[in-house]
């Protein structure tokens, strides 16, 4: 049963590689949904329910969804399209992809060569992981709650159009 | 649940994260940069998950929720600075923000 989680990965692995070489944006957004879709299979898998459902609900859910929202919003056209098919040329990503490579190959090396003992994957589920996340990690809890309003206050500042000081009449006669 | 060897799983971590780390590498758009962020955050959340699944512990899942609203935090501050980013040099290409080169 376990060439489950081997197609569930060989599927996340081909499609964040769609990622990262695709040219348009939209393309790869779609791209990177599959391969979260993916991820929360074996989530699932590995006996993990609670944090597969959060992982379709608020990675391909929310996240993408705001990205999609900020694609719209910068109305990307063909010309970039263009210059990214530019950029992507093998000179570019061959010199990091080949070093990547070897580090990848290094470390797999040295997953393999230690041996997991044997036993059966328990289930550990939403009540487990709440009864953990509110008695030992309370004060992580409320740090995320802190981190998470002053990325909403930051976020609204930042992205904030800031308004013209002068009247509209004096606007009009700027123009001419 | 189908066990899953643990190396296995630590793998294909290894290998998403290093397709974000090709991606930021690699791409120019902004956009895609941040996407490549994501790609690497979730690496790092699935490591979590595989580690607590090993050991038979909830922490591994309690770090992934902690990794997801750092994403969230993260991706709408990020999503924030591209928009005035556009605004200001109606580009996405990070080769333009070159005030400091000189």
């Amino acid at each position: 049963m376990q060439i489950i989680f081997y197609i569930a990965a060989l599927v996340a692995i081909v499609s964040t590689a769609m990622v990262i070489t695709r040219k348009n944006a939209v393309h790869a957004l779609l791209y990177l949904i599959v391969s979260l879709l993916a991820v929360s299979v074996i989530f699932f898998i590995m006996g993990a329910p609670f944090v597969a459902a959060l992982e379709v609900i608020v990675y391909a859910g929310a996240i993408m969804i705001l990205i999609i929202f900020a694609i719209m919003m910068l109305n990307l056209g063909q010309a970039s399209e263009k210059r990214e098919k530019e950029w992507l040329k093998p000179r570019t990503w061959i010199g990091p992809g080949i070093l990547a490579a070897i580090l990848l190959a290094e470390l797999i090396y040295t997953l393999n060569s230690f041996s997991p003992s044997a036993h059966e994957q328990a289930i550990i589920d939403a009540k487990d992981v709440g009864m953990s996340l509110f008695s030992t990690y309370a004060l992580g809890v409320e740090l995320a709650a802190m981190m998470l309003m002053a990325g909403i206050v930051g976020a609204y500042h930042i992205g904030h159009e800031k308004q013209k000081e002068y009247h509209r009449y004096l606007q009009k006669e700027e123009k001419l | 649940m189908i066990y899953v060897p643990a190396n296995m799983g630590l793998m294909l971590a290894a290998i998403l994260f290093l397709l974000g780390l090709i991606g930021v590498l690699t791409r120019r758009n902004v956009l895609f940069i941040l996407m490549s962020l994501e790609i690497m955050l979730n690496a790092a959340g699935l490591a979590f998950v595989v580690a607590g699944a090993h050991w038979m512990q909830a922490d591994g899942q309690v770090m992934f929720i902690f990794i997801l609203t750092m994403a969230a935090a993260e991706v709408s501050v990020g999503l924030a600075l591209i928009l005035q980013m556009h605004r200001h040099h109606k580009t996405v290409d990070t080769n333009v923000l070159n005030l400091l080169k000189d």
